[in-house]
């Protein structure tokens, strides 16, 4: 039963806040203490993973190849209790940001209905219920990111919604495609039938489909121009959450079908992803440093960061895995961070270009503080958490003997702290600009970014516990045959 | 009947692709419907163009053995349901554009970047 | 835009399409028909409505905002898969009762039926609220 839970209670909450729209104290309340309940439901997931292994549920007892089945593996409740403990954070700090019109048109339950669709694509053990499930997380993420409808917001708009649905097409034909060649869609059904079969003509093709798919959600390197075209419009609190999550559910997608469904050309894929994983790093960073808008260096560093959690994926060793797991649960809570600290700047100052920002150190030491360290976090500093994770992933490199692609990341590395560097040197440390606005910050706000903070202090600091979760998390990522046994219940 | 479906589809998808690259908004709009026809149809060859009967079980004996595939019908209509969604939004996003800026050219959507 | 002609069409047509939406909902378990087509009929019903006579009048005959009907068809489909639960299956089990079994007027209702009752409500109210959106300009 327990599995199911993280897909229906957001719909019954969605349920309970779409009848409750007109009431907005109790709205603020009610989705706090509902994603506090979300994210509670999701550690007594993981332990239970963690104690019994993969639990499986088979949806309306059809059997497993037939019906829908639902898996939750250590990566999925990983995910699951990440995504859930954003959302938390993220529900404290929105009353601050989101005016009263985009709150009572719908915020709080479409932001639940974004929750659904993001635990469905990590629970759903069905390839076309994910499209679904995708399409779900995509839906409302449309309606979330047009919400209250400014010209630059309807710009950004439709730029995300038409890339967002071309890459679902590619899903739904990669899906179709491989019905035809295998007749079934239940993933563990398929990747014991790809294994018996040995050779099925035209699968890479197939493959090929989904991978352009996936890489346009997540921002790989030649699909990821969309997402600093559209993610800066709309109001911070909803911009991280994107940040945080979607993108995420992409890499996460591309984590399940290569450990399942990449069985032939093994060497193929590795090798183009390792140079798909080195390009979206290093295009990433560099076009982050030549911005001056604090949302659009973020959300470039979004993409050159999504590329470190590929090269992980691409070494597809145990030591590699875990790495980019933990490099995606540190990069989904820092990234998540630093978009609310720029937030707290905006409202602060009434601005997020670096140009006409600065004095913000002397102004505001726990504004600076809130910013520094997940600002350091990205860049890699210890004892934070983003140290940890390239640490991982470079030693994981080198163990695999991709010398190449562990000195790219090494590289990049050093190009994000400058960048950070940048926003440091330019909002917080340079000279007070003249016609600076001092708007009041909120309580709630600073709350928020500063659990979120405490929370990536903590990451670091217990870097060893977590990384025996991702450590196992990555064991059955890279024997799939655990996967297929239990849902198939060979 | 399989090469009359692959050119339709191939040209669904080539009006498509045309469609989404002009510049007026509706147009894409439209260019989004057919990719999603395209698609579809391309689902329903991939699940096999097999006659047979609707897959309503009656009790006659073998029937099952006569009956088309119902996967990939269930699947085109969950397909067809998403993008009736999509669409709806799509439209109204594009509406509201027009709306609020008087115009529905792609170019001028990206002036002030 | 006042039709007289596509006014008095719309009196008739709605109550007609409202009757005949339920019955291809009901249908819909074993022939063709179901939630989702039956939701597209009534959501049709009302905007041909709304058409004739615009849609602050339509609103108000509905009396329930379609937001509030999605969120209604919402409910519905998560409540129907908990009898299953009750019974000790797993979720989303179907589960069926019959009633005047043997009789000529026998009434098979379970589960799956008041999912797509779900899917009915949703659809009619995602549909209503499009294109009342669209239709106030």
């Amino acid at each position: 039963m327990i599995p199911v839970l993280p897909i229906i209670l957001p719909l019954l909450f969605m349920v309970v806040l779409i009848f409750t729209r007109r009431w907005l104290a109790f709205q603020q309340y009610f989705s706090l203490l509902a994603t506090v309940v979300l994210t509670l439901v999701s550690v007594i997931l993981l332990l239970d993973v963690q104690q019994n292994g993969i639990a499986t549920l088979q949806m309306g007892s059809w059997p497993a190849p037939y019906g829908i089945s639902l898996v939750v593996d250590m990566l999925s409740a990983i995910m699951l209790v990440t995504v859930s403990f954003i959302a938390i954070v993220i529900m404290i700090y929105s009353p601050g940001f989101i005016d009263k019109g985009r709150q009572s048109a719908g915020y709080y339950p479409i932001s639940f209905g974004l929750l659904m669709g993001v635990n469905g694509a990590f629970i759903t053990g069905d390839i076309f219920n994910l499209y679904v499930w995708y399409e779900v997380m995509l839906t409302s993420s449309f309606v979330l990111i047009a919400l209250g409808g400014s010209a630059e917001q309807l710009r950004g708009s439709i730029k995300y919604v038409t890339i967002n649905f071309v890459a679902s097409i590619f899903f739904v034909a990669g899906i179709g495609i491989l019905y035809g060649l295998t007749g079934t869609l239940n993933m563990a059904d398929l990747a014991f039938k790809i294994r018996a079969a040995g050779h099925i003509p035209h699968m890479n093709g197939a493959l090929m489909l989904f991978f352009i798919a996936f890489s346009v959600k997540a921002g790989l390197f030649p699909f990821f121009f969309w997402l600093p075209a559209s993610y800066h419009t709309p109001p911070i609190p909803i911009t991280a959450l994107f940040a945080g999550t979607l993108t995420k559910v992409g890499i996460y997608t591309m984590f399940r079908f290569y450990s399942l469904f990449i069985v032939e050309n093994a060497l193929f894929w590795k090798s183009f992803i390792l140079i798909i994983a080195g390009l979206t790093m290093t295009i990433g960073v560099l076009m982050a440093a030549s911005q001056f808008d604090i949302r659009k260096i973020l959300s470039f560093h979004i993409i050159s960061q999504v590329g470190y959690m590929v090269m992980g994926l691409g070494l597809f060793t145990v030591g590699g895995i875990s790495g980019a797991i933990y490099f995606m649960v540190h990069n989904m809570l820092s990234k998540t961070n630093t978009f609310l600290a720029g937030g707290l700047v905006y409202q602060r100052s009434g601005s997020y270009d670096l140009k006409k920002l600065g004095g913000l150190y002397k102004a505001s030491p726990l504004l600076a503080l809130l910013f520094f360290v997940p600002a350091m976090s990205l860049a890699g500093i210890p004892p934070l958490p983003g140290f940890f994770g390239k640490f991982f992933l470079i030693k994981g490199g080198f163990e695999a003997g991709d010398y190449l692609i562990t000195a790219v990341a090494i590289l990049v590395g050093l190009f994000t702290l400058f960048s950070m560097v940048k926003i440091w040197n330019e909002a917080y440390w340079k000279k007070e600009p003249e016609e600076i606005k001092k708007g009041k910050l909120s309580r709630r706000a600073i709350a928020a970014t500063g659990l979120l903070a405490i929370a990536v202090v903590l990451l670091g600091l217990f870097a060893g516990p977590v990384s025996e979760l991702t450590v196992e998390a990555a064991r059955q990522v890279v024997l799939p045959e655990l996967y297929i046994n239990a849902v198939l219940g060979l | 009947m399989l090469f009359l479906f692959a050119i339709l589809i191939g040209v669904l998808y080539g009006a498509a692709v045309y469609l989404l690259l002009r510049r007026n908004i509706f147009k894409l709009v439209l260019g989004l419907i057919f990719l999603g026809h395209a698609t579809n149809l391309l689902l329903f060859v991939a699940g096999g163009l097999t006659r047979g009967f609707p897959s309503f079980l009656r009790d006659i004996p073998g029937e099952v053995e006569k009956m088309a595939d119902p996967l990939p019908q269930a699947l085109i209509l969950t397909a067809i349901v998403i993008s009736l969604g999509v669409t709806a939004f799509a439209l109204v996003l594009v509406y509201r554009f027009y709306s609020v800026t008087k115009t529905v050219d792609l170019d001028e959507l990206s002036e002030n970047e | 835009m006042e039709s007289v002609i596509l006014q008095i069409a719309a009196r008739h047509m709605r109550p007609l399409l409202v009757i005949l939406s339920l019955v291809v909902l009901y249908r819909g378990h074993n022939e063709p028909g179901g939630g989702f087509i039956g939701g597209l009929m009534l959501g049709a019903a009302y905007i041909l409505y709304a058409m004739a006579f615009g849609v602050e009048k339509t609103q108000k005959s509905i009396r329930i905002s379609p937001v509030a009907l999605t969120g209604i068809g919402l409910l519905l489909a998560l409540v129907s898969g908990l009898p299953a639960l009750m019974e000790g299956h797993l979720f989303m089990t179907g589960e069926w009762t019959t009633f005047f079994s043997g009789s000529s007027f026998e009434l098979k209702l379970g589960t799956p039926l008041l999912f797509d009752l779900g899917v009915y409500f949703t659809v009619a109210g995602m549909l209503t609220l499009v294109m009342f959106s669209i239709m106030e300009e």
